[in-house]
């Protein structure tokens, strides 16, 4: 469409199979409850196992284990 | 860093020849057939490679570059690093050795399970000495890889690094967080204060990543090695914070374990993939060295860590000079 309205900059993110959703930093995720925690690291790894120790972050709890 | 005591004739020798000639001047020792594993070479290893750290105290900061002092340094890597070649299995390939970084294994038994479960104070403080010679310069030695990286292994290594480094913020430094968590432990966070009382298999952890660094030949390695360490990090770190809090630790004790149990969740994700991975694609003939570096840091990790548990079991301390309160 030229001389349209530039396209809005896209976030990307990334899903590792079976493992977090990575994200580029800063982020702001509402929990359920309403509130806010905020991330302000360069990439976020977001918690999509359920099993994360503190969600919504990942802390690789959804690792397999060695046969 | 003060000059440590020599452990036999090599680091006696090299010590004598820093602390009491210029560079060019007197007799620098020969590496001869040392024990590669041994404390003499691992002493006059880390003393070599400390001068392109931060230097040492009282000694010229011209030995960096002596080319009689590279020499001995040459030598004595040569053997270090083919005993590793020697010692170390390798052959499954560079994808099965990071798939299997980030498998859980089913029994753990390594000092982190061991400080979580039964651990005692004063071993939760021996722990933090030995790690201090790493821990005190974190992710230095990996910043060695920057010129050797382009596209987006460069990237990613670098956010990565940025996160090691506080991400603008000195009080956020990781080797900063580590000086806090040894205060809270009643330990001297001074550099280079535990060098005398760490044992050859604390220091030659700390020399492959030195070794892996310096030379831009074993670049592959030095990924792998990285690799490896982020990816062990986040389920140790999350038992060391139970570690921590259930011997009331401190809160800066508590904060660098979980503050790695959050970062190397993405930084393992990152150097897995992207610096990992992109090498590769870029430079293929660099697996072997990468499951290389994987198979050596794992080696030398599970040595130092046999150690430790050997001499708590004993019941005595794991460090060659023990704490005083
Ligand atoms: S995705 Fe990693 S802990 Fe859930
Ligand atoms: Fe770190
Ligand atoms: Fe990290």
């Amino acid at each position: 469409m030229p001389g349209g309205p530039a396209e809005r900059p896209a976030t990307r993110v990334r899903r590792d199979p079976g493992g977090p959703l990575l994200i580029e930093g800063p982020v702001e995720v509402e929990l359920p409850d309403g509130s806010l925690v905020r991330s302000d690291r360069p990439v976020v790894a977001l918690c999509m196992c359920g099993r994360s120790g503190i969600p919504p972050w990942c802390d690789t709890s959804h690792r397999g284990r060695r046969a | 860093m003060r000059p440590p005591q020599p452990r036999g004739e090599i680091s006696a020798a090299l010590i004598g020849a820093l602390t009491t000639t210029s560079p060019g001047e007197g007799p620098l020792p020969a590496a001869g057939a040392a024990d590669p594993y041994g404390d003499d070479l691992q002493l006059a290893l880390y003393l070599c490679y400390e001068l392109h750290y931060r230097g040492v105290a009282g000694v010229s900061d011209d030995w960096e570059w002596d080319p009689r002092l590279l020499r001995l340094r040459g030598e004595l890597e040569k053997l270090f690093l083919t005993a590793l070649r020697a010692d170390v299995p390798t052959g499954a390939g560079a994808a099965a050795a990071l798939e299997e970084l980030v498998l859980e294994p089913r029994d753990g038994r390594g000092v982190s399970h061991f400080l979580c479960g039964s651990g005692e104070l004063w071993q939760l403080r021996e722990y933090a000495a030995h790690r201090s010679l790493y821990q005190l310069k974190e992710a230095d030695p990996h910043a060695w890889m920057i010129p050797r990286l382009t596209g987006r292994a460069k990237a990613a290594l670098v956010a990565v690094e940025y996160d090691e480094f506080g991400a603008g913020r000195a009080e956020r430094v990781h080797a900063r967080l580590f000086a806090d968590l040894m205060r809270d432990l009643g330990l001297d966070d001074t550099y280079g204060r535990y060098l005398d009382a760490a044992p050859a298999s604390t220091l030659a952890t700390v020399n492959l990543m030195s070794l892996f660094g310096l030379h831009r030949a074993l670049r592959g390695a030095l990924a792998g090695h990285f690799a490896t360490v982020e990816s062990l990090s986040p389920p140790a770190s999350r038992r060391l914070v139970r570690a921590m809090e259930r011997l009331d630790a401190g809160p800066a004790a508590v904060r660098f374990y979980a503050e790695h149990v959050e970062a190397d969740a993405v930084h393992e994700q990152l150097v897995r993939h992207d610096v990992v991975g992109d090498l590769l694609r870029r430079e293929p003939g660099l697996a072997g060295d990468v499951e290389f570096g994987i198979a050596a840091t794992r080696r030398l990790d599970e040595r130092f860590e046999a150690d430790l548990l050997a001499a708590w079991q004993a019941r005595r301390s794991s460090l060659l000079i023990p704490l005083t309160d």
